[in-house]
């Protein structure tokens, strides 16, 4: 199946015209394709009769959407209240120093994207970070980096 | 012979057909139910705590690890994925139920203690002596002797666990085992022997208040909407559990999916809704999982769809997942929100009872407040009020996290004191460090001091001291946390949430923000006149606070400086040190940290070498350490990891410029 026939999929599960399944649209498509892209925005507007500017405007207000692809792992760091008593601030300077990049970027070998986010809801184990959707719990600079350097292992890059 | 499932859905719905409430139980359905519920199986039954906590301890490799123990030593024995009990810190949580005996609840049980475990119980048929929690003595079974009850544990002792009594012991993914522990009775009872006005009246006697935050009595919010006059009306269910350090919601939702359907379902038949929305956050997948499979579940009973137990009341549930944004918990954004639009709130009046979700009257609840539903309904108002204080009815859950000793789900009867929470069932702060403060209510809330820590939790007592209620997230801080970071971090999280539409929220929040880092930046990295506006800004902190509070939209905006004003008015001291003595008295402001270590306290254990990221820690292992100021930022991580106290804050004249 093909990024359009992907695309087509998602449509036939809403019907046309019909707003209120605005955000679950965006948020199908964009697990489907890693993001939102340009082109996606549009067609997404012409199913639902809308103009584009209107759905870029939803998609632009909530923090889950992205324009941009993901890397293949995925970095979720928690900075809600509890992880950040925690030592939450600490761990994210760690990351952006190990991988390179700030939070919503990706890095250059596609490898890892970071993404904050307000809370994962695991605060009993804080602090906490999720690499595509899986928990990782009371992570200092010494748990990140075993974690980080397995997966580089794994992908076959210098660790 | 097991009954084919077939059977078990009639023998079930049996009980609920008609005033089926009031008709006796016959021996039959007991005897499934007492099956279903495990209290006495044929074999061993090992309950594994598998909520988002319990899988991050690693509670999946502990699932397997039980199932390869047990077909190694050919063993017969049921693994279940159950929700959570609520010890977080404890995680992954494992109840072992062997024929005929009580359970017991093992802690910390990684994978690799697994087998170790077992053997002990399973094959030397002794009880292990470590990791063992306590025992739980249900109906018609054989206590252990010399362990000490569940219920005596000071993680449990205190609590009233009213909405949590299936989390944990209930398989989630099951809706025969939640009708076997008596669920779905209540919504028979509603559907057979009450009348929608009767429902809401009896909710509004009880004296159940909201649960999300602002308190107000739900059975009163009902009315409101039953009265509209509307060929449509809508129920919502608020699980956008936005505040950060509150999971209770995900919790309840991942443990026992059905209790908020059950609760759900009576709500919308109370004031006359045909469709029910679960409003849920999408960082929850495992939550929306299990509520979509419970939903599907209750169709496939008749307990959703048409004509709903031969009642005619009719029903449907919509999921809708957020998307990320802290705003629409705020009932206006939030009905915005699921009809597609961007979340902004608008000015109430009209309120949603009137004019909501699609223009009709809509009802918004929050998950705590729809759980309690149920309960309420089938033991009556007298049961529900029996619990808590004069205004403020039943138990509450909290999310207790932060420094305590213990994290995790509690709940408990209102009026409790905080001290008892933090100190009884959190076990004091981790490490024996002081307990400082407690941060409550999430950034609409506040902090409250240890000093203050006897008062009751209830909603007045509460603003008093001006924290709330709020939904339920208990951050314990102990002498480690700064309280003007601590006011700082809820800024910098509220001015990135906040919608924009509304100047004095948005420009509000970015001017607080400043203020708070003006006050944090060190004197090095000050220009110009900046030594003086950090001075004036302090000044005009209180003013732009009461400002931002009368003239902000909505309940984000106007809670907004809760968390500047609450840590101004108990922790002024601190607030001064900053500006005044340019001192983190916590050590946690970096740039206003410096550090040095007393060489005759220092043991050479090199714990601070290791957790310094800047190399700036010189000394050889056993032998005394120093920091080089030239390359010390300040971020005070030597401080946390000295066991021995060896490095300190260092004095004035022994800071560098």
């Amino acid at each position: 199946m093909n990024r359009e026939q992907e695309i087509d999929a998602i449509f036939d599960r809403y019907p046309p015209g019909v707003r209120e399944n605005l955000t679950a649209i965006l948020q199908d498509v964009q697990e489907a394709q890693g993001h939102l892209s340009r082109d996606t925005i549009v067609r997404i507007a012409r199913h639902l009769g809308l103009p584009a500017g209107k759905v870029y405007g939803v998609a632009t207000f909530y923090n889950q959407f992205r324009f941009e692809s993901a890397g293949k792992y995925h970095i979720m760091l928690c900075r809600g209240t509890a992880c950040h008593v925690k030592g939450s601030a600490a761990a994210l300077e760690f990351l952006e120093k190990y991988l390179g990049i700030r939070p919503g970027e990706t890095s250059a070998d596609g490898l890892f994207s970071l993404e904050i986010t307000s809370c994962l809801g695991a605060c009993g184990l804080a602090p906490v970070m999720s690499i595509n959707g899986e928990i990782h719990a009371c992570v200092d600079e010494d748990r990140i980096r075993s974690v980080l350097d397995a997966i580089r292992k794994a992908e076959g890059a210098d660790v | 012979m097991n009954p084919a499932p077939l059977d078990w859905k009639q023998e079930l719905l049996s009980v609920l057909t008609h005033d089926g409430i009031k008709q006796e139980i016959s021996g039959r359905t007991k005897e499934l139910s007492a099956r279903l519920l495990r209290l006495n199986p044929p074999h061993p039954v090992f309950m594994v705590g598998t909520a988002t906590c319990g899988l991050g301890a690693g509670a999946a490799r502990t699932v397997d690890a039980i199932r390869k123990f047990l077909e190694v030593h050919n063993l017969e024995g049921e693994v279940l994925e159950t929700g959570c009990i609520g010890l977080c810190s404890e995680e992954p949580l494992v109840t072992v139920q062997l024929p005929g005996r009580a359970r017991l609840l093992f802690s910390g049980m990684v994978h690799e203690l697994t087998a170790p475990v077992l053997n002990a119980l399973l094959i030397e048929r002794r009880t292990p002596d470590s990791n063992l929690l306590g025992q739980i003595v249900l109906e018609g079974q054989s206590p252990w002797e010399g362990i000490p009850l569940l219920s005596e544990h000071p993680f449990f002792r205190k609590q009233t666990r009213r909405v949590l009594r299936n989390c944990g012991i209930l398989d989630p993914g099951s809706i025969e085992e939640y009708l076997a522990g008596g669920g779905y009775r209540a919504f028979a009872k509603s559907l057979h022997t009450m009348t929608p006005s009767e429902i809401c009246d009896e909710v509004e006697r009880s004296g159940l208040r909201g649960r999300g935050g602002g308190g107000f009595p739900a059975g009163t919010k009902w009315k409101y909407a039953l009265n509209g006059a509307s060929d449509q009306k809508y129920m919502v269910c608020n699980a956008d559990e936005g505040d950060p350090g509150a999971f209770m919601d995900r919790a309840l939702i991942e443990s026992d999916p059905h209790r908020l359907i059950e609760g759900l379902a009576i709500a919308s038949y109370a004031i006359g809704a045909g469709c029910a929305y679960i409003y849920i956050r999408a960082e929850y997948p495992l939550a929306i999982r299990r509520l979509e499979r419970a939903i599907e579940q209750a169709k496939a009973y008749g307990l959703l769809g048409e004509n709903i137990l031969d009642s005619g009341f009719d029903l449907k549930i919509v999921i809708r997942k957020g998307a990320g944004a802290f705003v629409c918990g705020e009932e206006t954004a939030l009905i915005r929100s699921i009809e597609g639009k961007r979340g902004m709130p608008s000015p109430r009046p009209p309120y949603p009872t009137e004019k909501g979700l699609f223009g009709k009257p809509t009802v918004i609840n929050n998950v705590e407040t729809i759980v309690n539903v149920p309960g309420l309904i089938l033991n009556g108002r007298d049961w529900f009020a029996s619990a808590g204080t004069e205004t403020s009815r039943g138990t509450k859950v909290f999310a207790l996290s932060g420094k305590s000793a213990r994290t995790g789900m509690i709940e408990v009867e209102m009026g409790i004191s905080l001290r008892e929470i933090i100190e009884e069932i959190g076990g004091g702060m981790a490490g024996g460090k002081q307990f400082k403060a407690v941060q409550i209510g999430g950034p609409s809330g506040g902090c409250i001091p240890a000093s203050h820590c006897d008062i009751p939790v209830d909603y007045e007592t509460l603003r008093d001291f001006g924290a709330i209620m709020g939904s339920g997230g208990l951050v314990a801080m102990d002498e480690n946390t700064c309280m003007v970071d601590v006011a700082k971090f809820f800024v910098e999280f509220l001015q990135n949430e906040s919608c924009g539409k509304c100047t004095p929220c948005r420009e509000g929040t970015r001017q607080l923000r400043e203020i708070l880092e003006q006050i944090t930046r060190p004197r090095s990295a000050e220009r110009g006149d900046d030594a003086l506006l950090r001075f004036k800004s302090v000044l005009r902190l209180r003013n732009l606070a009461g400002v931002i509070r009368a003239t902000s939209l909505c309940g984000l905006g106007q809670t907004a400086p809760n968390p500047v004003l609450s840590t101004l008015r108990w922790f002024r001291e601190e607030y001064e040190a900053h500006v005044f003595d340019r001192k983190c008295p916590a050590g946690v402001c970096k740039g206003l940290v410096r550090c040095r270590i007393v060489p005759e306290l220092c043991k050479g254990c090199t714990a601070c070498v290791r957790v310094c990221h800047h190399d700036a820690i010189l000394g050889a292992p056993r032998q005394p350490h120093r920091i080089d100021p030239g390359k010390c930022t300040g971020c005070g991580a030597c401080l946390s990891a000295c066991k021995f106290h060896a490095v300190q804050l260092a004095d004035d004249d022994e800071r560098g410029g």
